[in-house]
């Protein structure tokens, strides 16, 4: 069994999103690892070049199902820096409370997948319930609860009450209950450590080598958090610790993301009881003046980066998305090296990819005369016009 | 009259009418305990039942590359060897249909022919994921097979006999063996767990790694089969388990009470709740563990099941020889 390459997927239940990662095996011992992606290419960022900035905000914020609110984020920062506005305390208190509910449900949610990877089902059920509990606060607050349609250029669109409040503290201390029992299980239960210890192992100079962004990094004992090293909204003002292990397995993955949620419970409870009176928008004129931008962001799963050029019009000239899963693919072709074939699932779930979000280009490899060529929209409509003749059918 | 009654244990109680709606039963509550455990609602009672018609009414497909004979003959053979087990269990009284010097030995035996169907159905199903499946069911078939089978044989060495209707009399003799022999009973669960391929030691079938295992290209009634076999052999594992290490239908105080058939129902029902008792356990197991890795599984069964069994074996020869019972 030397050198068999197994393909798995684009199409396989392990994989909840189509890509592809070409396995060489040597027995069960995975060798050599090839991944490739761009099946969900969506060309997101194309279609934001024809839509006006308001329009785009709800174009961004579909980028990710999960980390939508980073996505907006970045967006409305990007604008803001080119207007050279500054948004009301209060605002960025409250965007500074959703990323972080937004990161309490993305984490609950990775660690019930996790779970399901390895077959631990009872773990699955149990997270994804306690995530629900995310999910009401953010539909009390936004009215929904995955796309919040918070932001809005310059500012928030609703306002936190007093009862929000009240009801954002009894949640999170029912979360904090629940994040120390998962805790507890996830570092003593014995069939979680035979699966998780030891695997995946991602050394810190391989980490730094091919740019792990996120958990990620941060298991591997390297202290990397935009929130504190570029600090936005109000990271600033909120005091909070950068959580890392040493372990660099998936083990410590799993470890980073349930402390996470213990730090992100500290940071809502630091923001409700702190949070500034005022307005929470101001106004901005529809047209952008001409400027460029980047903006990035903790997102739940690591550094997200948003770039914008904007012409004076009231539509963007263009706009760059790159998705913290990208930055960590190279270093899980890394991770599965030497892993067991079983392992591979577990290995890929544990940066928490979303592929949807990360697949911006799309390379054609036998689209063009040559493989691998890339081809442009002319060249690829008469290669489909000559494909549809050369077999009968009318173009 | 005694033909007659041979056709009703054949047929109806506690033969194949009972087996099939009890095994769809205990389907029933492995799926109600493991979602309530799970905090979720869990299926309707006869849900094992709808889910058996519906598969059975679908389309009869067989893949063109799978061998047509083998493929068709495996769920039929390991759903006949489960149904013939479970005959040889004493559940009325002490002895099943059919009692001889060596029972225990036909019922092991015919408990993992449903092991060999699963193999040999997914390595005809011509199916990547099905032979990959296959190779994980035959390579792992003697991680928890020795250690069931030694841990199973514990009370028969200290009865000295391989029939379960005096292993029965000499455990109601003598209620010390059932202690004796805890450990057995605990490896003869956790054997049986992997036996039937549950949770932690469902490798064969690992969803997410390689999509059914075995099972990958079954569908419509072969596959009701291969289920319905796969719930009967988890009445036929718990019933043997709770007849070698629990006592089975005994004690029967009310054995010589007229008329007899008071002692049949009251044996039946004693049986049937030891057997529950013991499908219990093994839900419990299900709900609080993950999937093990092949290699770990193995080196789980070599390193701690079968020096355990060993221990347990040991014991018993010691107690046989000097603890006077």
């Amino acid at each position: 069994m030397r050198g068999v390459k197994l393909p798995i997927g684009p199409q396989h239940p392990a994989l909840k999103e189509p890509e592809n990662f070409t396995i060489t095996l040597d027995g069960e011992r995975v060798v050599d690892v090839d991944i490739r992606i761009g099946y969900t290419h969506r060309g997101i960022e194309k279609l934001m070049e024809s839509r006006t900035y308001i329009q785009n905000l709800y174009l961004v914020e579909r980028i990710c199902g999960i980390c939508s609110y980073a996505h907006v984020v970045n967006f409305t920062q990007n604008v803001e820096e080119v207007l050279g506005i500054q948004i009301p305390k209060r605002a960025e208190y409250i965007r500074t409370l959703f990323l972080e509910l937004e990161r309490l449900h993305s984490h609950f949610l990775w660690l019930g997948v996790a779970g399901h990877e390895i077959g631990f089902d009872t773990l699955f059920m149990y997270t994804w319930q306690d995530r629900e509990i995310v999910q009401d606060l953010l539909e009390m607050i936004s009215g929904n609860r995955v796309n919040y349609a918070m932001n809005t250029i310059g500012g928030v669109r609703r306002d936190v009450s007093e009862e929000h409040r009240k009801k954002v503290l009894e949640g999170m201390d029912y979360l904090e209950k629940r994040a120390a029992y998962y805790k507890e299980v996830a570092i003593n239960e014995k069939t979680i450590l035979a699966r998780a210890e030891n695997v995946g192992i991602l050394k810190p100079k391989d980490a730094l080598k091919f740019s792990a962004v996120g958990p990620t990094v941060r298991a591997s004992g390297i202290t990397v958090d935009i929130r504190r090293d570029d600090p936005y909204a109000s990271y600033a003002e909120t005091p909070f610790e950068v959580i890392t292990t040493d372990s660099c397995d998936v083990l410590g993955r799993v470890v980073v993301r349930v402390l996470e949620i213990f730090e992100s419970i500290k940071i809502i409870r630091y923001l409700i009881e702190h949070l500034p009176s005022g307005e929470i928008v101001v106004k901005v004129p529809r047209k952008i003046p001409d400027g460029e931008s980047i903006s990035h962001t903790e997102a739940p799963r690591g550094e997200d980066f948003h770039y914008l050029r904007s012409n004076g019009t009231e539509k963007p000239e263009r706009y760059k998305v790159r998705t913290p899963t990208l930055a960590n693919l190279p270093a899980v072709m890394e991770m599965l090296k030497g892993t067991y074939l079983a392992d591979v699932p577990i290995v890929v779930a544990a940066i928490d990819p979303c592929m949807g979000c990360m697949d911006r280009v799309l390379l054609l490899k036998n689209g063009g005369e040559k493989p691998g060529e890339i081809i442009d929209g002319d060249r690829l409509r008469s290669y489909g016009i000559k494909w549809y003749a050369e077999r009968g059918w009318k173009a | 009259m005694n033909t007659l009654l041979a056709f009703v244990y054949l047929l109806i109680f506690p033969g194949f009418v009972f087996l099939f709606s009890f095994s769809l039963f205990t389907e029933y509550l492995d799926r109600k305990i493991y979602a309530r455990i799970q905090r979720r609602v869990g299926p309707p009672f006869l849900q094992p039942f709808a889910d058996l018609v519906k598969l059975a009414a679908k389309e009869d497909v067989v893949p063109e590359k799978a061998e047509h004979f083998m493929f068709t003959a495996a769920p039929l053979v390991g759903l006949a060897a489960i149904f013939a087990a479970f005959l040889y269990l004493p559940i009325v009284t002490t002895s099943g249909l059919h009692s001889f010097n060596g029972d225990l030995i036909v019922v092991l035996y015919l408990l993992t022919i449903p092991t060999l169907a699963l193999f040999l159905g997914g390595c005809y199903s011509g199916n990547v994921f099905g032979q990959k499946g296959g190779m994980r069911v035959a390579s792992l078939l003697f991680s928890y097979e020795i250690p069931f089978f030694l841990s199973l044989l514990t009370p028969a060495l200290i009865t000295g006999s391989w029939r379960m209707a005096d292993i029965i009399n000499f455990e109601v003799a003598h209620p010390i063996v059932l202690i004796i022999s805890l450990l057995g009973f605990v490896i003869a669960l956790i054997s049986l767990q992997g036996k039937l391929e549950r949770l932690p030691f469902d490798i064969p079938e690992a969803e997410t790694e390689i999509v059914a295992g075995p099972l990958v290209e079954y569908s419509g009634r072969r596959l009701a089969l291969f289920r319905l076999a796969s719930d009967a052999e988890m009445v036929v594992g718990a019933g043997l388990i709770a007849v070698i290490f629990l006592g089975g239908p005994m004690p029967m105080p009310l054995i010589e009470t007229e008329p007899i058939y008071l002692s049949w129902i009251y044996g039946a029902l004693v049986f049937l709740l030891k057997t529950l008792f013991v499908i219990f356990l093994l839900i419990l197991i299900k709900s609080a563990v993950a999937r093990i890795r092949t290699d770990q599984m193995i080196s789980l069964a070599y390193k701690w099941l079968i020096p355990l069994t060993l221990v347990q074996i040991f014991i018993a020869i010691m107690v046989r020889f000097f603890g006077g019972i």
